[in-house]
């Protein structure tokens, strides 16, 4: 008897079967490690992608929401229409694309300075001063600018306007402002924490080059021009291609906790994930807000998809995949 | 070679910005330690004319609120960190090891959580209509903050990169089984990264206002940086709690604008005070984050 080329795959298919099925009963222990996190990421991840078809229904809780009609791309089209889509998705592209450069030169000028310090100690008191905003809670933050920033009795209005002869200002209530606010905000409690990156890039560069620059004549100053500077382009570059993969999404605490919810800034605070948070929780509009949601999160995806692309041709091992 | 010294300017700029990040921390203190009514004349200053510890005697003479927020949160804290820990390793061990079959594919399925999402609606129509955790302390705990893709990755990451294939493999020719390999040989030489995960799970549960704002609409479970919030928004709210005699006594000289300052101080304290210790092994930590592997 003579076996075709397919009953031999076949045959090989169901050996190396059973040598899985072997497998699978030598592991069985760590299944049953990997059983809680996966449940886990189950109900709090997978349940909610799977519950993105809502943007598509017209929710009513009577009929549960399986039972709910099906009303196509209308919750998007009621979206769209409206002015708020334009401004919350310009609010949180300008804000972010603000925060982006901000960060990135301050981070970097930050951690390059922070390597002209001679003495580790003091080097350390510095950076870990600057790193102390990172970790407050956004109600924090909300506390320190309100001590500065209250009508009545706020630092900026007393103690600096007033002794310039300026009127004091209604900061809760007055939009202008707000952008600047709000970057300056995000700059104080970030940049610290950005910074640690390029300090361990810096440390990273090979002492031979700037012995080597040294013995040539370069000051400190064409050393870091032509040295650290070029040096840091990678992580750089890698750096703000992530925060572009993340650009349609925003710090929430910052949009909500900082301008106190004040109902006169909302032109200018008002963002993608403080829109859904309000839609849902204050206004009770689920179409909408899941709508905006889900508009947030299919670009989101598309450009984390892209943004690594492009890390992946530039510098593969810096790839999320 | 030639000794390097620290360009003066550099000083400058630093005090500059040092000062400039711990300014406010510095003014809400002095503000939680100023008498109301200088505060009233003068505003808020860093250099209050007269100093007062009325406030924080205030805060201790009706603590009821406070510290029901404070145990709710440290209770949350702990708990969160602890199962988090465990489950988190317990998921990410299984996917280091280079046999497992379908590791590929489980590898993927907690990768996907990075990169897609279903956004606020979906996820919290999840926890309050298929698991319902509304009131419960368990919302504080559970939605988002217990276990993350990315924390999983982390760890998988080190321990393909810190722990020796062949140490597994010999304790378990030696008769270990999986879970005690797992638990007295790989969780002992992961202590850094654990370190490194703990130490930012703490921080989120202790800095955590959003799941209360989400899920919680009775006072006994609010955490305590929400239940600060809801005393920035109004200092009513401090006065609603109190159903005692004392707190309608206590109305006509609330100190408002000084309590409100110290009860910020007392929700930061305990961050300020770690602050030291924790911040070399943040830096440190930061350093493991790789979740390539």
């Amino acid at each position: 008897m003579k076996y075709s080329r397919g009953d031999s795959k076949k045959m090989h298919n169901i050996s190396k079967w059973k040598s899985t099925r072997k497998q699978i009963k030598r592991y069985r222990m760590l299944y049953l490690l990997m059983f809680p996190g996966v449940i886990y990421l189950l109900i709090n991840n997978y349940l909610p992608m799977l519950g993105t078809i809502i943007a598509f229904k017209n929710i009513n809780y009577s009929k549960g929401i399986l039972g709910s009609d099906w009303v196509g791309f209308k919750n998007f089209e009621y979206l769209f229409t409206t002015s708020d889509a334009f401004i919350i998705t310009r609010n949180t592209l300008l804000y972010n694309t603000a925060f982006i450069i901000i960060n990135l030169i301050l981070a970097v000028a930050a951690a390059v300075m922070l390597n002209e310090i001679v003495g580790q100690r003091l080097r350390k008191i510095y950076q870990s001063t600057m790193l102390l905003p990172f970790f407050l809670s956004a109600v924090i933050v909300a506390y320190l600018v309100y001590s500065l920033l209250n009508p009545q009795y706020g630092f900026v209005n007393k103690f600096i306007l007033a002794p310039l002869g300026l009127k004091p200002i209604s900061w809760y209530m007055e939009q202008k402002y707000w952008p600047f606010i709000l970057i300056f905000v995000n700059a104080w409690k970030n940049v610290g924490y950005s910074s640690i990156i390029y300090i361990s890039a810096i440390a990273g560069i090979d002492s031979d080059i700037y012995e080597a620059a040294t013995i040539d004549g370069a000051t400190r100053w064409q050393q870091i021009w032509s040295i650290t500077l070029p040096m840091l382009k990678p992580t750089m570059i890698i750096i703000t291609m992530l925060a572009i993969g993340r650009i349609f999404y925003s710090d929430f605490g910052l949009f909500y906790q900082v301008p106190m919810n004040s109902g006169a800034l909302l032109p200018v605070t008002n963002v993608i994930d403080t829109y859904v948070y309000r839609g849902l929780m204050n206004l009770g509009n689920i179409g909408m807000s899941s709508a905006a949601g889900l508009y947030q999160s299919a670009v989101g995806f598309i450009l984390v998809l892209s943004s690594n692309l492009i890390v992946r041709k530039i510098s593969p091992d810096d790839a999320l995949f | 070679m030639m000794k390097k010294k620290t360009p003066w300017f550099l000083h400058i700029v630093f005090l500059i910005s040092t000062f400039f990040a711990i300014f406010p921390l510095l003014l809400v203190i002095m503000i939680s330690f100023t008498d109301e009514k200088t505060v009233q004349v003068n505003g808020y200053s860093l250099f209050p004319q007269k100093l007062s510890l009325y406030s924080y005697q205030y805060l201790f003479s009706d603590l009821d609120q406070i510290v029901r927020s404070y145990l709710v949160t440290i209770f949350v804290t702990i708990v969160g960190t602890l199962i988090g820990l465990i489950i988190t390793s317990a998921l990410a061990y299984p996917l280091s090891r280079p046999n497992l079959p379908f590791r590929k594919g489980f590898t993927f399925f907690v990768f996907f959580t990075l990169l897609f999402n279903g956004g606020l609606v979906p996820w919290y129509i999840t926890y309050t209509n298929v698991v319902d955790l509304r009131n419960s302390i368990f919302a504080l705990i559970v939605p988002n903050l217990l276990l993350s893709g990315f924390n999983v990755l982390i760890m998988r990451t080190f321990f393909i990169s810190s722990i020796p294939q062949s140490l597994i493999e010999a304790a378990y020719l030696d008769g270990a089984g999986e879970l005690r390999i797992f638990s007295q040989i790989v969780v002992p030489l992961s202590k850094p990264v654990i370190a490194t995960i703990g130490l930012f799970s703490t921080l989120a549960y202790w800095n955590d206002w959003y799941n209360s704002m989400v899920f919680l609409t009775t006072s006994n479970n609010f955490s305590i940086q929400f239940y600060l919030n809801r005393v920035l928004m109004s200092i009513q709210y401090l006065t609603q709690g109190n159903i005692n005699q004392n707190a309608s006594n206590a109305l006509n000289v609330l100190p408002e604008q000084t309590v409100r300052m110290a009860m910020a101080i007392i929700g930061v304290g305990p961050i300020i005070f770690a602050y030291p210790f924790f911040q070399k092994y943040f830096i440190k930590g930061l350093t493991i984050g790789a979740i390539k592997g």
